[in-house]
């Protein structure tokens, strides 16, 4: 059971309070987007093994998403950061060593 | 037969003697015994039979890796199945059965499987599942469900009760032997918050047993001195009984401890989950010996020798007069010195090694104990349990060099770590070829949250046997978890490199000799049937294990997995790290449903959300339904009424006069801010931002792939506030969607919401009298032309503040009034004071559901499964053609959203005017590919009309609006099809003059 720490409120918190909700930084396709971009949008995901990015809710907490920098196979948290970006903060990215 | 001395038993208390049972016969043993410990010194050899072969079986171990003495504890609601008879604590009066033996243990039927070993081989079930089918229904199955199965599944309520606690320390220690409480008092004396686990009732592992010094000092003073140091440090817990049963991410470990097992009757939970989150947890859990696979070795009788010590030690309890040691390392030398050390005689060691010497060997010669080296075991001699052993070169194919007469074998294989923690969450394991053993990788260990190993191995658990090493690692281990460190350096204790792997003996044992030897005692299998899986082709080890079954019984191969595994690598001609291990998943040792559930049941299995009138409902008798979380009146049966009378008479009050129903369940979220409308635009497939203050718009939400999620009335409360209601089930989960769009895509758009859903109480009033019994209330709220269908108005209502709705779900006159949720109770009940005089008649959700289906409203969850668009459902004019975007817009333009032969919403009628069955499908002509027949729609509702008097459905239908008046086929099971007319979704009052009324 993970725990990672809620970049909004601070709360180091259990997995049991938090929702995944899949990757993070996925740019949105709506009207006017080609079926290739459009399915790429909905469906098609990367399954690294390592480094990956993705969402959680702080659902029974704060009720915040933030985005937390994993590592899928080791469970290394290289840092959680706010939702509202494109991307992780350099220090993070740093971390990650530029393998997500 | 074993037995009990005279004297000894450093466990025991001889002056509290407890009587006990086994199948019935009454049977004494001491306080401090195990329930095996007493079984054996009762001179109970028998305890089991096998799983498959019904072959009879003994106690073979001292702890939680006994794969034979699972026994049934207890009776009634304290009755519990496949209890390990070595890990049950003895205790005045206490019954225990035999399992797994019919009609009874000393002549058991199902031994005929043992003569038909030849027709159920390895992989027995896959063969036999294939081919020929009719056999295994007709023959196979019957007998095996009869004669297969561990322990009975209790049949009563578990009178006991469980509780679950959460502890969060800097270091766990699992394991308080010599190893596990030195890291104890060093991370201790460190500082950190520490907590120990021990899984039997004893502290110091297996040195006081062994009896070698520790620390310069006997075992038990090192033992007492240290516990009494621990006990005085208030950072340090130490808690006997309490199985570490699985590691899982960033340092948490559960485990299960037993607490009034051993004193039945105390009062307090009778056994506690602990939920750990540990900074570092200290892996000193020991090791497991393991068995020789020799002819005949599942006999009772035939026991670990590690066992055979501790019994005898700590129980005195001997396993025979006579006891043969049989081994390839220097270990059980020990047991023979303490048989011997007892007064019991050991005929022989037989020692697989050539040239066995060193000090323990010296001892047993010194003793006068014959050492016949380069020898190993043939056969045993005997039927129920060891008469004798024939003895043989290991070198050899087993030709009988000699017959043993005893009463008992005591066999060492060599020592397993207890890696399965170290496993559970990723940590590797690497071969030691020295001491022939799997050890942790310290190159691989399971990682925490930053990166670290958050496991460090310490003792045996980290191959390194000696007691000496134990201390050493275990204070070097207890300091590094104390103290940010991850890893120590291990010892280089060389003890345990005295062995010689013998996998099965005699080596050069043929397929007769191979087919006695057993791997997995309970789940029966034997040498032969690895080799049989890789001459079959099964190289993977994970395949063998699950084609033979090895080490997929309840003890998951604790004593059987390395000897398999041996046994596939020499039948592979591989190495053993070669073919590699199989992965070990908690729980260590199986924990109770009881357990696991913890407080989590009858009243407190899951929280029930209360609307404010649920109290009436319940006094009223109401027959309740689950609906998420919320409890709701399905209908209000009058006394002697059933509940299809109860519904019709519900729904025919709300069509002729006025009903009420609870309708609080609904979501309420408030959306309000410069870019609330906007936002709403976005959400719902419909125009929300053009929606007038003191109106309300039915509005429809997609998620991105065009398909419907919810629906519900919107009314705009002023002019940066919305009111979105939603269905009851879609509150929590619309309002997390709502968030989620907010937050991480429109992130600088200017909308808060806010989930008001138990802020109020709402009640539906609906009906053709609906105005007058709320005009009856009075106030101060103008009912009539002035709040036309659709729009909603606010004032106060029996003196209570209210907003009310003119919407309509039944298709009558219809009000929902919301008043804050504390008032909810006074709104009801002036409702019905003011209705008495018109019949008002409280409705629940199947009379809702009747209401809405007569006039064809979809219901969330019915009509829609998650693959069904609003175009689908005739609702093609709530999706705006003008809006830019909306979420759903681009899903639904995809070619098979779009395409015209989707099914799509219609009503149906049967031929005879009955009710379709639910879930029923509409028949095609022809197969499908699969050869199934095919189909062209389905029943997604379908009631009793008591309105139309007849039965009414609702349907999907491919070009379904397209085939109005024609008959199609409804599936019925165990029924001929039966006819229906395909009809408009609206059965009742198409033009809604009612509603509008």
């Amino acid at each position: 059971m993970l725990r990672l720490t809620c970049p909004c409120c601070g709360v180091e918190a259990d997995e049991s309070e938090l929702t995944q909700g899949g990757a993070a930084h996925l740019r949105r396709e709506g009207p006017g987007s080609d079926e290739a971009a459009f399915e790429a949008y909905l469906f098609l995901r990367d399954n690294p093994k390592g480094p990956h990015l993705e969402r959680w809710r702080h659902s029974y907490g704060c009720g915040k998403w933030f985005i937390a920098a994993r590592d899928t196979v080791t469970m290394q948290v290289f840092g959680t950061y706010p939702a509202q970006g494109s991307g992780p903060p350099p220090d993070i990215a740093a971390r990650m060593g530029g393998r997500a | 037969m074993s037995g009990r001395l005279a004297t000894g038993g450093r466990l025991i208390d001889r002056s509290r003697a407890l009587e006990f049972t086994f199948d019935g016969r009454r049977l004494t043993g001491f306080a401090g015994d195990t329930l095996a410990a007493a079984l054996l010194g009762a001179g109970e050899g028998l305890v089991g039979r096998s799983f498959k072969y019904h072959r009879p079986r003994g106690i073979v171990a001292y702890g939680p890796e006994e794969p034979n003495a699972l026994l049934g504890i207890g009776r009634a609601g304290r009755f519990e199945p496949n209890a390990r008879a070595t890990q049950v604590d003895l205790s005045d009066g206490l019954e225990a059965e035999s399992q797994n033996r019919w009609p009874s243990l000393a002549f058991d039927v199902g031994t005929l499987n043992g003569l038909a070993a030849r027709v159920l081989p390895a992989g027995f079930y896959y063969k036999t599942f294939i081919h020929p089918r009719p056999f295994w229904k007709h023959l196979f199955e019957p007998v095996i469900r009869r004669a297969a199965g561990l322990g009975r599944a209790p049949r009563h309520r578990d009178d006991d009760t469980y509780e679950q606690v959460h502890a969060h320390v800097d270091v766990l220690v699992v394991g308080g032997g010599v190893a596990g409480l030195a890291a104890a008092l060093a991370a201790g004396r460190a500082g950190a918050r520490v907590m120990v686990v021990e899984q039997s009732a004893h502290w110091g592992g297996r040195a006081p047993v062994d009896g070698d010094p520790v620390d310069g000092r006997a075992p038990d003073q090192w033992l007492g001195q240290t516990l009494a140091a621990l006990e005085e440090m208030e950072n340090v817990r130490l808690i006997p009984r309490c199985a570490a049963v699985g590691v899982y991410d960033h340092g948490f470990v559960l485990a299960a401890e037993r607490l009034t097992d051993h004193d039945p009757g105390a009062p307090g939970p009778r056994q506690r989950l602990w939920r750990i989150r540990a900074g570092r947890v200290v892996l000193a859990a020991g090791a497991i010996e393991r068995p020789l696979a020799f002819p005949g070795n599942d006999l009772p009788g035939v026991m670990l020798a590690s066992a055979v010590r501790d019994y005898l030690v700590n129980h005195a309890v001997f396993p025979g007069d006579r006891t043969v040691v049989v081994t390839n390392n220097d270990d059980a030398y020990h047991t023979a010195l303490a048989l011997v050390a007892a007064g019991l005689r050991v005929p022989a060691i037989l020692d697989a090694r050539a040239a066995p010497n060193g000090l323990l060997a010296d001892a047993a010669r010194a003793a006068g104990i014959r050492v016949l080296a380069g020898h190993g075991i043939a056969g045993v001699a005997g039927r129920q349990r060891v008469a004798g052993v024939k003895v043989c070169a290991v070198a050899g194919e087993g030709a009988v060099v000699e017959e043993i007469a005893c009463e008992a074998v005591a066999m060492s294989g060599g020592w397993s770590p207890a890696v399965h923690l170290w496993s559970h969450c990723g940590g590797r394991v690497a071969w030691d070829a020295d001491r022939a053993m799997f050890r942790p990788d310290p190159a691989h260990p399971p990682r925490g949250a930053d990166g670290t190993a958050m496991v460090i191995p310490a003792g045996a658990a980290n191959g390194r046997l000696s007691p000496a090493a134990a201390l050493a690692e275990g204070t070097a281990a207890g300091t590094a978890a104390a103290t940010g460190q991850d890893r120590i350096d291990g010892s280089d204790d060389p003890t345990g490199t005295d062995i010689a792997p013998v996998w099965m003996m005699p080596q050069g044992a043929g397929p007769a000799l191979r087919a006695k030897a057993f791997l997995d005692f309970q789940n029966d299998v034997k040498v032969a049937d690895v080799d049989l899986a890789a001459r079959e082709g099964f190289e993977s080890v994970e395949h063998t294990k699950r084609y033979t079954t090895l080490g997929m019984a309840t003890d998951q191969g604790k004593l059987s997995n390395i000897n398999g595994l041996a046994v596939l690598s020499q039948a592979l001609h591989k190495d053993i790290p070669a073919v590699g291990t199989t992965t070990f998943r908690p729980p260590y040792v199986p924990v109770t449903l009881g357990t696991l559930a913890g407080e989590a049941r009858g009243d407190l299995f899951q929280p029930v959300r209360a609307t404010p009138m649920l109290g009436w409902h319940v006094e009223r008798e109401a027959y309740m339904e689950p609906v998420g979380l919320w409890r709701r009146p399905y209908c209000y049966p009058a006394p002697g009424e059933t509940h299809e009378v109860a519904v019709a008479r519900e729904v025919n009050a709300v069509r002729q006069g006025v009903g009420i129903l609870d309708a609080s369940t609904l979501g309420k979220i408030l959306v309000q801010g410069l870019d609330a409308g906007r936002f709403l635009d976005m959400l719902y497939t419909g125009a929300m931002s053009t929606l007038p203050v003191g109106r309300c718009r039915y509005g429809l939400m997609c998620s991105e792939q065009g398909f419907l999620i919810d629906d519900g009335v919107v009314a705009r409360l002023s002019d940066d506030a919305w009111l979105c209601h939603t269905t009851t089930g879609g509150a929590d989960r619309i309002h997390a969607h709502m968030e989620d769009w907010l937050q991480t895509e429109w992130w600088d758009w200017r909308v808060f919401t806010l989930n008001l859903t138990e802020q109020y109480a709402q009640v539906a009033v609906a009906g053709p009298r609906a105005r007058d019994v709320l005009e009856t209330l009075s106030g101060d709220i103008d009912l009539t032309a002035a709040l036309p269908h659709m729009h909603w108005t606010h004032g106060t209502l029996a003196g209570i503040p209210a907003r009310i709705f003119r919407i309509s779900f039944s298709g009558e006159l219809g009000f929902e009034v919301a008043v804050p949720a504390a008032r909810g109770m006074d709104l009801w009940q002036a409702l019905l004071r003011a209705g008495q005089g018109v019949g008002i008649t409280p409705y629940g959700t199947e009379a809702l559901h009747v209401l809405r289906a007569e006039k064809g409203f979809i219901m969330i969850g019915d009509e829609t499964d998650g693959t069904v668009t609003p175009r689908d459902l005739g609702l093609e004019g709530m999706i705006s053609k003008k809006k830019a975007d909306f979420l759903g817009k681009r899903g639904m333009e995809r070619s098979h959203l779009a395409a015209p032969d989707r099914w799509r919403l219609v009503g149906l009628r049967a031929a005879d005017d009955s009710v379709l069955p639910e879930g029923a499908y509409v028949l095609d002509a022809g197969r499908t590919e699969n050869g199934q027949r095919a189909t062209q729609g389905r029943v997604t509702s379908t009631y009793w009309s008591p309105t139309l008097k007849r039965g009414i459905a609702l349907a999907l239908l491919r070009h379904g609006p397209d085939r109005m008046g024609q008959s199609v086929d409804v599936s019925r099971i165990g029924a001929a099809p039966i006819r229906a007319t395909v009809v408009a979704p609206c059965q009742y009052d198409p033009d809604g003059g009612r509603m509008h009324g």
